[in-house]
């Protein structure tokens, strides 16, 4: 039997890495990074409960270049998980399943991240 | 040996015998959160600054605190339950995999108790 006329998918050397598949690991690398962040939203809130003094020492740890690059990486994962989140919920009521929209919508998401993540930080 | 057909008692359990409730409560607390989290960043946008005076007070309002405890509650059901497959998904080790998903467990129900009882204290006039 011939087989030089058979296609010979998936050919990994020529195989083109899908952005979708991005986007589906950074949901969930974001929800892991919230999770972690949720430690410290809590931190902030126990720090309110404990008065003025624990309060300026929480302020002072999140002013530092550390606590500042976690709370932009903290807005970016939440906007992220936030807008991945919707694409996740019209998926589960069947909508957006073809590849052009999966592309589309999760280039959006990319997008939307981008532009909230800055414009919160501006806006703050 | 019941009466019931073979495909009576699998219908609606799948492989696992379980997952529609763990799947349903991750999307429903997804949308409670884009609602409860909107409203958090919108407000904190809306806060005049981070003074000590200005936080303690607008948590401390019922309008405020009442979104800020579910929305802590909330997070961390979610998050529960976000962990929980990543841990099913990667840890393999029989041992390890049940210590990670009961550690996982009672961290969030810790997290989600602090949260709370802090919102109640500042609203309670704690620490003003």
């Amino acid at each position: 039997m011939d087989n030089r006329q058979r296609p010979m998918s998936p050919h990994l050397f020529i195989y083109r890495w899908p952005m979708t598949m991005t986007v589906s690991i950074l949901h969930r690398i974001t929800g892991v990074m919230l999770s972690l962040g949720l430690i410290v939203l809590v931190a902030w809130l126990a720090s309110v409960a404990a008065g003025a003094e624990s309060y300026a020492r929480f302020g002072g740890i999140m002013d530092s270049v550390i606590g500042r690059i976690f709370l932009v990486l903290w807005t970016a994962a939440l906007f992220f998980h936030l807008a991945n989140g919707v694409r996740h919920l019209f998926w589960d009521v069947g909508l957006g399943f073809e590849i052009p929209q999966a592309n589309a919508t999760g280039w959006t998401v990319i997008a939307s991240t981008v532009v909230l993540t800055l414009a919160y930080w501006l806006a703050l | 040996m019941g009466l019931r057909t073979p495909l009576g008692r699998v219908l609606g359990h799948g492989a696992a015998h379980a997952g529609t409730e763990h799947w349903w409560s991750q999307r429903l607390s997804a949308v409670a959160l884009l609602v409860l989290g909107i409203w958090f960043l919108i407000s904190l946008l809306l806060l005049p600054g981070f003074s000590f005076d200005t936080v303690h007070a607008w948590l401390a309002r019922p309008w405020n605190a009442v979104p800020v405890m579910l929305l802590a509650g909330t997070m961390a059901w979610h998050s529960s339950l976000g962990v929980q497959v990543v841990i099913e998904d990667y840890v393999h080790q029989p041992f390890i995999r049940i210590v990670s998903l009961i550690l996982s467990k009672f961290a969030h129900v810790v997290l989600a108790a602090v949260a709370l009882f802090a919102v109640v204290l500042i609203a309670l006039g704690n620490g003003s």
